[in-house]
């Protein structure tokens, strides 16, 4: 099976062509999770590379998410009960004391492109908050965001929050925003560092294990 | 129109060095620099140091205004650090930031209705920030509410409207430049300030973005703005938009700037 047509169509953002293509390969019995898999998950890390390499641009990624999203839901009748596979589940948010989600959000979308669930806290989230739904929900990554200097201590605190529940090493926790560095991450103790919503995508995967 | 020099700003690399090795020179040359360029502010943000903010920011007026005669725009939220600076500062300064967010009011409300001085009013609301025109009007008209009534004058207000990307939504860059037009109108006297680079986050080409948003700003009424004064094509847009708009008597700014090499026609 080849996903070309489907894979062009997600990269164009063009909606109408990429339901057209999923439509057909359902209808040639291709395996659900395979159109997944192999024609939108897949084509998705390619825009991925492509924004963090600078070739492509905020707008054209939106595009393309909302692209997959719309395939997606042609999908979702067809998955027996439990059948969908995620690469698992990322609980992110922004830091308390910080109202900024855009550089959040794009993050949420292009991992939730990449096949993880995702559980987005919104903004201005407590350590306490963090702490509790990563526990609840068994989440492999916990994401952080802060966009502001005076904001970025609270990721500190966060860890220090995880520690002190005893699910530090439950989690894999990724950072990332604009004041915020590699460097930074290291000294707080967090396990990644992610400078765009592309490098978040290869960071969640590369500290999973995955591929 | 009023021009506030953003360039001395520890997330600059190089203003961050000079700042930790207590480079004054090279601080100096920089505030020169934009006041040469037309500057009538000169930025002083530390914020990247947490830490030293509360002794860097005080050492940043003193620098600066040891090399040029203006008053100085003191950015930070912290009330610790402003008071600090403020204590050495000469003339009337501007503070960036006040915003509805609980915290900062109360911390700020005190310092800026204490002294005479300018206060930028960040239109960033209590939980969340603005994404209509509606939602900036309403949090600026809380905002001019709650300082004229500390005490400060309508004409010492700057509100910013908080530009937001456009890469993520179309209707960012209409948001903003509607909302300055019906602050300017209904509160009289008021001033609208803003940074340039936010509308352009996630497209290619963001100088050209940023320069033509400022155009479309002031002929909505924007009264001040936060940029570099060093970038001659933004500063060449900045002049031709206010000749335009009647704001250039005689034409004499633009001209000038034309004979001494400030603008080309290409």
């Amino acid at each position: 099976m080849s996903y070309d047509a489907l894979s062009d169509a997600v990269i164009k953002g063009d909606i109408n062509g990429a339901m057209e293509e999923t439509r057909k390969a359902l209808e040639a019995g291709v395996n659900v999770q395979d159109i997944l898999d192999q024609g939108l998950i897949a084509t998705m890390d390619v825009v991925g590379d492509r924004f963090s390499k600078g070739l492509t641009f905020v707008p054209q990624m939106l595009r393309s998410a909302k692209t997959m999203q719309q395939c997606v839901e042609i999908l979702k009748p067809h998955f027996q009960e439990g059948g969908v596979s995620t690469k698992g589940t990322v609980v992110l948010g922004t830091v308390k004391g910080d109202l900024h989600d855009i550089g959040k959000n794009l993050v949420a979308m292009m991992l939730e492109g990449a096949g993880f669930t995702i559980l987005d806290l919104g903004v201005d989230v407590s350590p306490e908050t963090f702490v509790q739904e990563v526990k609840k929900e068994n989440a492999e990554i916990m994401g952080m965001s802060a966009l502001l200097s005076t904001t970025m201590p609270a990721m500190s605190l966060t860890i220090k929050a995880l520690v002190d529940a005893g699910v530090r090493d439950k989690v894999r926790v990724m950072i990332g925003g604009a004041p915020v560095t590699g460097k930074y991450a290291q000294e707080i103790g967090a396990d990644s560092y992610a400078s765009d919503a592309g490098s978040a995508v290869i960071e969640a995967k590369k500290i999973l294990n995955i591929d | 129109m009023l021009i506030v020099g953003e360039k001395i700003n520890t997330s600059t690399k190089s203003i961050a060095q000079a700042v930790q090795t207590g480079d004054a020179a090279f601080i100096c040359k920089v505030a020169r620099d934009q006041a040469a360029a037309g500057a009538h502010f000169i930025d002083v943000n530390a914020g990247t140091f947490l830490n030293e903010e509360v002794d860097y920011l005080p050492w940043l007026v003193e620098t600066v205004q040891s090399a040029v005669d203006i008053p100085l725009c003191l950015d930070s939220p912290n009330p610790e650090a402003l008071i600090k600076a403020l204590e050495c500062h000469k003339g009337e300064p501007m503070i960036n930031s006040i915003s509805l967010e609980e915290d900062r009011f109360r911390n700020l409300l005190p310092v800026v209705a204490s002294q005479p001085c300018k206060v930028v009013a960040l239109c960033m609301a209590q939980t969340s920030m603005p994404t209509t025109a509606d939602e900036r009007i309403a949090v600026a008209s809380e905002l001019i509410e709650r300082l004229t009534k500390a005490g400060v004058a309508l004409e010492k207000i700057f509100v910013d409207p908080l530009a937001q990307p456009v890469s993520v939504d179309v209707t960012m860059g209409s948001a903003v430049l509607q909302a300055i037009a019906v602050i300017m109108e209904r509160f009289s006297g008021v001033n609208t300030i803003c940074g340039l680079s936010n509308i352009s986050y996630g497209l290619p080409a963001r100088r050209l973005v940023n320069r033509t948003f400022l155009t479309l700003a002031l002929a909505h009424g924007l009264s001040a703005a936060i940029l570099d004064p060093t970038d001659k094509r933004l500063m060449a847009n900045l002049l031709t938009s206010e000749m335009l708009l009647g704001h250039d008597e005689y034409c004499t700014n633009f001209i000038d700037a034309y004979q001494s090499g400030g603008i080309e026609d290409d």
